[in-house]
């Protein structure tokens, strides 16, 4: 259970929030005269890393506004909040805690929140 | 070659207190090279390298597996299988795997406890039972045995369901009768010993970390017991294999999330036969230990925590309290979750890709354990021949720019 603090109505329980995937992706320009393969890239092709990651929500059960996060998909810590007219953080701004490739340790779980 | 179980060698064991078993499988150190690195020692990986030695002949084969053999997903399914899917190419690539189930402990000589116990899927309105007898039809065109049931039926099938006090009422279910369970260790464990006797290198607590590629070509996987050079690299890493791709300069159309499942109590035998239901999304079976074992769905947003959000099975274990009254007094044993890669139109992906050399089997979603047969037979197909076998050439990456999708959203029946 991740607490979100929505910037408009503060900090709120997620099952509140929808989650819209990753942030900043825009939509081609000339999209006419793309290929089909740079379209299925536009269309189905997301971000899907383990570690820090752009994405959107909506606090749909509540003031239904839009947001950005940055968020560390291998703990769920939410780093940052920003609203969609302010400029995206630098990733590189984030210590990315991972200790592998993978981010896992060497046996068992990935679960570090819950290790610590 | 292992000695064969059976009903004597386990009077005999009895004997010497169990502790005289063979060893399933040798736990070698990597070699230096292979023709064929398998990365991820689940299920679907530890068959494909089974296929891949039985098959094609090919039997320099090393199966890397992060932690032990089965721990992944394989361990944590509510291991549902059925094939009641509603396209062709699925259809067809899932009954597959059940015709492999049928004759599993068989030919593995390892007992998958599979028990063909019948699947169900209720319909709570309208819409659902058109979409289910659209879907029972487009079954029986394809050679399967799904069936209508109404709700009497469905009362004698499982008493103790709530079919009429409720806030959605049951009003009928498709039913596959070759439908069932079975025991997800034993498929990981029986793959691994048969594949071990034939040659297969099974390395475990060896970390893929990265795939080498050269100019557009495999050369092999970096691990935490260092480099091993392989002529061809199949990645079956479920929830994690976006980010190995990433490593070979891969991109998958594949989106993680936390999918969850979890066990009650022990009871008596209660419902014999599995019940899922899409809309208010419950499914339950019992196991033979007697544990309810329910699956409820998966988180809205990419997460690898390996973990899920509380509101999801409170959602799910309300459904069921409401469809089976009798359980509302029961403990909850245990709770967990695993990472699911889910693909854009809920079919997986079994492929080749731009990188020679590179094959993927993922995108399983929330529904891979059915599978796991059919999908290593004919993955191991798709490495050794560097082509796909019929039966999975629909489910390749370029139905991504081409557009013929594979929609099974319908039929995936867990809610993502």
């Amino acid at each position: 259970m991740i607490l979100i603090n929505c910037p408009y109505c503060g900090p709120r329980d997620q099952s509140e929030f929808s989650n819209g995937g990753q942030a900043h992706v825009a939509r081609p320009e000339n999209s006419e005269n793309l290929n089909d393969k740079d379209w299925g890239q536009y269309v189905f092709y997301r971000d899907n890393p383990k570690g820090i990651f752009y994405e959107r929500w909506v606090h749909s059960h509540g003031c239904r506004k839009w947001f950005n996060a940055v968020r560390n998909t291998s703990t769920d810590e939410i780093l940052k909040i920003y609203k969609l007219d302010e400029k995206p953080p630098k990733l590189d701004s984030f210590t990315n805690t991972l200790k592998t490739p993978s981010g896992e340790p060497k046996v068992g779980s990935g679960n570090f929140t819950v290790k610590k | 070659m292992k000695k064969k179980y059976s009903i004597f060698a386990l009077i005999k064991n009895a004997f010497s207190n169990n502790e005289n078993w063979q060893k399933m499988w040798k736990s070698p150190e990597p070699k230096k090279s292979y023709d064929v690195i398998v990365i991820g020692g689940g299920g679907h990986g530890l068959g494909t390298a089974y296929y891949l030695a039985k098959e094609h002949g090919i039997k320099n084969i090393a199966v890397i597996e992060k932690g032990w053999i089965g721990s992944g997903n394989t361990g944590r399914n509510t291991t549902i299988i059925r094939s009641n899917y509603l396209w062709n190419e699925s259809a067809f690539l899932y009954d597959h795997s059940i015709k492999l189930w049928e004759n599993l402990s068989q030919e593995l000589n390892y007992n998958m406890m599979f028990s063909q116990r019948g699947v169900m899927n209720l319909a709570h309105n309208e819409h659902d039972i058109k979409e289910m007898k659209r879907r029972i039809s487009a079954n029986r065109l394809n050679g399967l045995d799904t069936q209508w049931l109404e709700t009497k039926e469905i009362k004698k099938l499982v008493p103790i369901m709530n079919t009429d006090n409720l806030r959605y009422p049951v009003l009928g279910a498709a039913f596959q009768p070759r439908g069932g369970v079975a025991r997800h260790d034993a498929i990981a464990w029986g793959f691994a010993m048969r594949a071990d006797e034939m040659g297969v290198d099974i390395i475990q607590n060896c970390e893929a970390q990265s795939i080498k590629t050269k100019r557009g070509k495999v050369e092999g996987v970096k691990t935490s017991k260092g480099f091993i050079r392989a002529k061809k690299v199949a990645v079956v890493a479920s929830g994690h294999t976006s980010v190995l791709a990433k490593t070979a300069g891969v991109k998958l159309p594949l989106q993680s999330r936390p999918l969850q499942a979890l066990v009650s109590e022990p009871i008596k035998p209660v419902i014999n036969t599995v019940v899922m239901s899409n809309a208010v999304h419950a499914y339950v079976s019992q196991s033979d230990k007697g544990e309810l074992v329910i699956g409820a769905g998966t988180d809205g947003y990419n997460s690898f925590t390996q973990r899920g959000g509380y509101d999801v099975i409170e959602e799910t274990v309300r459904a069921i309290v409401e469809l089976y009254p009798i359980f509302g007094k029961m403990k909850m044993l245990r709770q967990w979750g695993g990472i699911v890669d889910i693909c854009p139109d809920a079919s997986p992906i079994i492929s080749k890709s731009e990188v020679e050399g590179l094959y993927f089997n993922c995108g399983w979603g929330t529904g891979g354990f059915k599978a796991t047969p059919g999908s290593a037979n004919v993955f191991a197909h798709t490495v050794a021949k560097d082509e796909p076998h019929k039966i999975n050439a629909p489910f390749n990456l370029e139905r991504f720019s081409d557009g013929r999708l594979i929609d099974e959203h319908g039929a995936a029946a867990v809610a993502h």
